[in-house]
């Protein structure tokens, strides 16, 4: 449970390189974990964006959005998280479907890195499209250029590559080629809008969620989604579903439920305020 | 001589506050209630308990004034007396079975198991326990009353016992589930300690199915296995509103507030909201924990809302008593059709339909019958569900082999409690579905006497 490196990606993202021989051994693509940092923290799952089965390591990507992220964003090497629980989670399922289009937006590109990786390695044709706000937001690019055959990037607002939505080179990408799959990733109405893309040529396209969880393992509930009308555990059936199924408006006001609680101990944590708990150790 | 009443804290101030409810016999109170016991030559109360502690046997030795020696012959049979003082349904097993309940009241067994095991605990240490250790190795799974229970008979035979537990923290249910006020968690801790001190292993943030497979655990040496996951899923109404903002399962909520201590954010970090206005769904033992525990978070009305009558609560009478000193209303024959929301998509007013009852189904229970066209609706902010659990798909969707009923449960044999693969082992929730501590504690019990004869032939077959 030790974190053996650690490394800045952007503004507020991090990435972790965490000792954790037996999650390692069992981890595939789609896993993700949940971790405590310390005995009051929240439970909070995070994907593994790699695994290294040999050294028993796992990689986690971590933005800082609140207090718990920052909580985690603020350990260095050598420290330990108090616990972490997994691999959680369904894998997902690596075929050789033919052309697989993968869409990252910001952090997206975290869980998308496996799932492409596992892919490529299957011997899929694999498009890549990275998406963030600025390029300082960009993270995992060489990663993902080193698991596709083509890597398309999209800032909102021009600073690298497309200006734009990742939603117009996927439009683009799918006039040009035969796809047979798209793995959209990353918030919420970025999922929403890649899937009215893909729904309108009826293409198969899987997402993976972020809901609220605490156990992760299928005992609270809180993380349901509707897919299909029916309701789903996130974190037993999922994280990965059948994006054209899903109920994104309702993700995304379920995701809003604790906002207030989350800014009040978010703001008390900042260094200065006299909550902070990050030179306490 | 009537029965000793056990003292409470004022429903009026305990309903502000997560302290224990019920304060435990005085010295005094204990001898007194004790002195009651007729000490039959054949008694009936000792069939009344699933894991068959000597009721008489510990009941005379508080007579005697030895409390610790009360303490050491509960323990023989129990290894988790402190709990079962608090939670079991004494009322339903040995008290109802008690002679002296025939004429007028039944000697309160259940207050004077907690009495010896608090004054255990209060003095110091119970003796250490030693025993001869035997080549065998056993693993169980899940951490809960079941599991411990199964681990602490191992241990006391001279297994090497590991429980793999998947929360950060020992003690499943008692630990997630039963609140703080009526079963506090340091006593749950003392518990799991005394487990731990058998020289039981804990390893907890290991989901057995995810982290590690039973065959995986079988090829690291492991002879036996105990399965003691507990029912898992939570169950909802499947109506619409369902995933309105506000809603919680029974299971959510309370992990928030027990497990996470959300009750002390923002010291704690898990939030947990509770509005003006909770309704509960449910009649069990659960619905009046989350009742119970919404007021304590500050609700002004709390509701129980269930679709039978009072008559078939399922929840303890002493539950429901405390519910209602602490002023819970209960909606009788009421059944919720939908929850709607409000602009934000928050919980804003909760649709329910009056029943009435019809005739007895197929557990002898009378069926509750909607009246059509009696809809009405009433304002809350939060509505938590507590109408009970499925089984946990993960370990049995990831163990080949392994036999599950029609409804999705673990198939054991009911005597030896194994499963479809030998030397396999299920017992609690996730074999009945939801049921009781005590009763998983019961089948923890049965199973590990069964381990030892699995493993004593086994063992000495292979030389």
């Amino acid at each position: 449970m030790k974190i053996q490196a650690k490394s800045i990606l952007a503004s507020r993202i991090v990435k972790l390189v965490v000792e954790a021989p037996k999650i390692a051994a069992k981890a595939q693509p789609g896993h993700f974990v949940v971790v405590r940092v310390n005995e009051r923290a929240e439970r909070i799952p995070l994907t593994i964006a790699d695994f290294d089965r040999a050294k028993g390591t796992v990689t986690l990507i971590i933005q800082e959005v609140g207090k718990s992220t920052a909580l985690i964003n603020q350990m260095e090497p050598g420290d330990s998280f108090l616990d972490i629980l997994g691999p959680l989670g369904a894998p997902y399922p690596i075929e050789k479907v033919g052309t697989v289009v993968g869409v990252a937006g910001g952090l997206g590109a975290a869980p998308l890195y496996p799932k492409v990786k596992a892919l490529y390695e299957a011997g899929n044709k694999v498009i890549v499209i990275l998406g963030a706000q600025r390029k300082e937001l960009l993270i995992l690019m060489d990663e993902l250029k080193a698991v596709s055959h083509e890597l398309i990037i999209a800032t909102d607002d021009g600073s690298y590559g497309i200006k734009g939505l990742v939603t117009e080179p996927l439009r683009q990408v799918l006039d040009r080629e035969k796809v047979d799959e798209v793995i959209a990733i990353g918030p919420v109405p970025m999922m929403d809008a890649c899937v009215k893309v893909t729904k309108e040529r009826d293409l198969k396209t899987v997402v993976s969620l972020n809901a609220i969880m605490v156990d992760g393992t299928g005992m609270c509930g809180g993380c349901r989604v509707t897919v299909g009308g029916e309701s789903k555990f996130c974190c037993v059936d999922g994280p990965s579903f059948d994006g054209l199924k899903v109920d994104f408006a309702e993700l995304r006001r379920r995701q809003r439920y604790y906002k207030e609680q989350e800014q009040q101990a978010y703001h008390q944590c900042q260094c200065g305020t006299g909550g902070c708990q990050c030179h306490a150790k | 001589m009537s029965r000793q009443i056990v003292p409470k804290q004022d429903p009026k101030v305990r309903g502000k506050n997560f302290e224990e409810v019920a304060l435990g016999y005085t010295e005094e109170q204990a001898l007194a209630e004790a002195s009651r016991c007729l000490n039959c030559k054949k008694p009936l109360c000792v069939q009344g308990c699933p894991v068959e502690v000597g009721i008489p046997e510990f009941i005379a030795k508080i007579k005697e004034g030895d409390f610790l020696g009360a303490a050491a012959k509960v323990k023989e049979k129990n290894s988790l007396p402190a709990i079962c003082g608090r939670v079991c349904p004494q009322e339903s097993q040995c008290e109802s079975l008690c002679i002296l309940g025939k004429k007028g009241e039944p000697v309160a067994i259940g207050a004077l198991e907690r009495f010896t095991a608090d004054q255990e605990a209060a003095e110091a240490k119970g003796k250490p326990v030693q025993v001869k250790k035997v080549n065998c190795k056993a693993a169980v799974i899940g951490a809960g009353p079941a599991g411990l229970t199964c681990a602490a008979d191992l241990a006391l035979q001279g297994f090497e016992v590991t429980i793999f537990e998947s929360l950060h923290e020992a003690g499943g249910v008692l630990q997630y589930g039963i609140p703080q006020f009526r079963l506090p968690k340091n006593i749950v801790n003392r518990e799991v300690d005394y487990i731990k001190s058998l020289g039981v292993r804990i390893e907890t943030s290991v989901l057995v199915g995810q982290t590690v497979t039973i065959q995986e655990l079988r090829e690291q040496g492991y002879d036996t296995f105990f399965i003691g996951t507990g029912a898992g899923l939570p169950y909802f109404l499947n109506i619409p509103g369902e995933n309105l903002n506000g809603v919680y399962s029974a299971n959510e909520f309370l992990t928030r507030v027990n497990l996470m201590k959300a009750y002390r954010f923002p010291e704690y970090d898990t939030p947990v909201r509770v509005g003006e206005r909770v309704a509960v769904v449910g009649g069990g033992n659960v619905a009046m924990d989350a009742a119970r525990t919404s007021l304590r978070l500050g609700a002004k009305e709390v509701y129980i809302v269930y679709r039978r009558s009072r008559d078939e609560l399922p929840a303890r009478h002493e539950e429901v008593e405390n519910a209602e000193e602490e002023g819970i209303i209960f909606r009788l024959l009421n059944n919720p059709t939908r929850i709607i929301g409000n602009a934000q998509g928050e919980v804003a007013t909760i649709e329910c339909i009056r029943m009435e009852l019809g005739e007895p189904d197929a557990g002898g229970r009378r069926k509750p019958v909607p009246v059509p066209g009696s809809e009405f609706q009433f304002k809350v902010d939060n509505v938590i569900v507590a109408i009970g659990q499925g089984p946990n798909p993960i370990l049995l969707r990831n163990t080949p082999g392994l036999s599950l009923n029609k409804r999705g449960y673990i198939e054991a044999d009911p005597e030896t409690l194994e499963t479809s693969i030998p030397g396999v082992f299920a017992g609690g929730d996730i074999v009945t579905g939801a049921a009781t501590v005590i009763k998983a504690m019961g089948a923890g019990k049965i199973a590990a006497r069964q381990m030892v004869e699995y493993c004593r032939k086994n063992k000495s077959a292979a030389g």
